[in-house]
């Protein structure tokens, strides 16, 4: 059995003056077990296809399913066994750390003794500050606090909507250690991202852009499909650069990736030498062009054009 | 059950953990009550009087000595002519002008009747329509005396005077605080039950914490009664604190039965709350709960007559205050403080009540959804 399949599934909020779709026609499953990750921009859609699949939000055409039940007609029986960690953090402010995992614990029928050999691990790192007020958490301890909230009912499948945005680096890290380790006690998790560099750590990764599903595979397969070769390129004037690369007559495309430029060429032959030159001539001295290998992010640059 | 009882223990915690609030809720029925009875008395004294006597005769003076000993006017300027007369109400020194014409004395005893004019400072509309009727019965007692002195030694066939004297009933001394107290009460009740409901609900929803609760096996109605029934017991505190104040610091204790405001203030708040969540379901922020709820504990209470009486109000707005529920409460708390209403008078009341009970509670329920 998939752990969630979609079907054409559409969502569109209509205001007074314009209709957005939100999600348009998306249709993917994630195998029981699977680590998939959504990626990404803000307004892509991926709130409202998670809101759709914890029975939140009534699509307008489509049918999805989770662990096999309905959205719809089982939708009881699926926010019993559905762990959810929405995209804000929603937890009680005014409760602490221990209390709102408690309650959490109560309303599922369950307490946290139960169960805390699930959350332990995440756990233990709050447990110090157990009689704090969830409120007064750092961003990291928060979504610490959430993840474990939303594990503590033992649930078969994760839905964890940008868990890391606006957290850290270094939490970051850890909470990616984290979702690996239940992924190994066989709970299937599907999570959002508009970090590309999390996409890697995915199973498998559905690329969304304007509610469309671009490209849905492994991260693996995604980089070697680019089929491209991509070039760093560094001067002393980034911003000309970028122009003027962007001008020059075989470039595909070329974006600013931090402190370089990633440039991809046309099919069409091509001389590194003659780049070169070319941007000599634009007055670029002590220009760099170095050879790299593609990430996630310039393959949905890539996918975002076509 | 189990599952309410969490949801119960969860907010009380978070009840007694707002200690802002919570203060707010236990302080506010003594300020209120103390304050409020005491400031906003209807009964005038003091009213500043300006007399025009331009005829010195014994009668004017008699006439002035009336005014001035009837506790309800105090002499505040003496002038020879209305227009001085008039500087001081412009100054703010007067608030009701006498004037007194020449030959009062002389056309009252050869003409059998004389005339006077009374102005008053028309500002404050209150005060000068009382300060005028004040002075009518003033002069209609003066009236009535000189009449009387007139004629001597009654006969066989004495003068018929017809006395009217009245006396009040439930509240004998005219005392306005035991009027404006049990309202008071009423409008307290209100504002727990119906504001901090509203405004809790939408606080879950403000914080998206309702959206976790909805992706759990948690009840549409375990959710509900567990928002409204803390605020049922807390708004039957607060009328516990209230009714203490009021037996303490005013000594009004009800001629009717305790029992029977604690039932009718159950169903009330239960319509209150019914309509504090209907409220919460229109409400996206707590900035919109506080602000509809605030219109409507306005016009409920501008129009409950609390203040000004139901029976002065137009047509029109009486037949408004037919669905105002605070009307009720405020109505059913005076007839049974100060008058010991028993059941069989109120029943009306409690059907009304209960009517809005369910009306408020069935439509909130229907229109409260467990999605986004």
């Amino acid at each position: 059995m998939k752990a969630v399949v979609l079907e054409n599934i559409v969502k569109t909020y209509k205001t007074k003056k314009s209709t957005v779709t939100a999600v348009d026609d998306v249709s993917f499953s994630v195998e029981e077990g699977e680590l998939f990750g959504l990626i990404g921009p803000d307004g892509a859609g991926k709130t409202s296809i998670f809101r759709i699949l914890t029975t939140l939000l009534l699509a307008d055409k489509g049918s999805a399913k989770v662990l096999g039940l309905d959205v719809v007609d089982d939708y009881k029986k699926i926010r019993d066994i559905v762990g959810y960690m929405p995209g804000k953090f929603s937890l009680y402010t005014d409760l602490t750390v221990e209390e709102n995992l408690e309650f959490f614990a109560t309303i599922f029928n369950t307490t946290i003794k139960e169960n805390y050999d699930l959350v332990a691990d995440i756990y233990k790192q709050l447990e110090p500050f157990k009689t704090r007020r969830a409120g007064k958490l750092s961003g990291g301890m928060k979504q610490k606090l959430a993840l474990s909230c939303a594990l503590i009912h033992k649930p078969k499948i994760l839905f964890l909507d940008e868990p890391t945005t606006g957290v850290d680096p270094v939490s970051r890290k850890e909470f990616w250690e984290m979702l690996k380790r239940l992924k190994a006690q066989g709970i299937s998790i599907l999570v959002s991202t508009p970090y590309m560099d999390e996409a890697k750590l995915c199973d498998r990764i559905a690329l969304i852009q304007n509610g469309k599903i671009m490209k849905i595979d492994t991260p693996q397969n995604i980089v070697n499909q680019f089929g491209k070769n991509l070039y760093a390129v560094h001067s002393e004037k980034m911003f000309n650069l970028l122009n003027d690369l962007r001008d020059y007559k075989k470039t595909e495309s070329c974006y600013a990736f931090g402190e370089n430029h990633h440039l991809s060429m046309k099919d069409e032959e091509y001389n590194l030498d003659e780049i070169k030159s070319y941007l000599e001539e634009k007055g670029h001295r002590r220009a760099t062009i170095k050879k790299i290998d593609p990430g996630i992010e310039d393959c949905f640059m890539q996918l975002m054009k076509k | 059950m189990r599952t309410l009882f969490f949801l119960l223990r969860k907010e009380f915690l978070q009840i007694f953990r707002d200690k802002l609030i919570l203060r707010v809720i236990f302080v506010m029925p003594i300020i209120q009550l103390i304050v409020l009875p005491n400031a906003a008395n209807f009964e005038m004294k003091n009213i500043s009087l300006s007399v025009v006597d331009r005829d010195h005769s014994e009668y004017s003076r008699k006439l002035i000595n009336k005014f001035t000993s009837s506790g309800y006017f105090r002499l505040t300027d003496v002038s020879s002519t209305y227009e001085k007369a008039l500087e001081s109400i412009e100054k703010d020194k007067a608030d009701l002008i006498i004037e007194i014409p020449q030959g009062f004395e002389r056309d009252l005893i050869r003409e059998n009747q004389s005339k006077m004019m009374i102005s008053a400072n028309a500002i404050n509309g209150q005060t000068s329509g009382l300060a005028v009727s004040y002075s009518n019965a003033i002069i209609k007692d003066f009236n009535n005396d000189i009449r009387v002195e007139w004629i001597q030694q009654p006969r066989l066939n004495p003068f018929p005077v017809i006395e009217i004297t009245s006396s009040n009933w439930f509240n004998p001394k005219m005392n306005y605080k035991y009027f404006i107290v049990p309202g008071v009460l009423a409008l307290l009740v209100t504002l727990v039950g119906f504001l901090l409901t509203s405004l809790n609900i939408v606080k879950e929803k403000e914080m998206g914490t309702i959206e976790q609760l909805n992706v759990s096996p948690i009840k549409k109605y375990q959710f509900i009664l567990g928002k409204l029934i803390p605020f049922w017991i807390l708004g039957l505190v607060v009328l516990t604190i209230g009714s203490m104040v009021s037996l303490i610091f005013y000594g009004i204790f009800p001629s009717g039965s305790f029992f029977l405001i604690y039932l009718f203030a159950a169903i009330y708040l239960i319509a209150l709350l019914g309509f504090g969540l209907l409220t919460s379901t229109f409400a996206e922020t707590q900035q919109q709960a506080m602000f509809i709820s605030y219109f409507f504990m306005m016009t409920f209470i501008l129009l409950g007559g609390l203040f000004a009486p139901i029976e002065n109000m137009p047509d029109w707005a009486r037949y408004l205050t037919y669905i105002n529920p605070v009307s009720y409460f405020i109505d059913v708390m005076r007839m049974i403080i100060l008058k010991g209403s028993g059941m069989a008078d109120l029943l009306k009341h409690f059907g009304i009540i209960s009517l809005f009970a369910v009306v408020f509670n069935v439509t909130a329920i229907l229109h409260y959804k467990k999605t986004i």
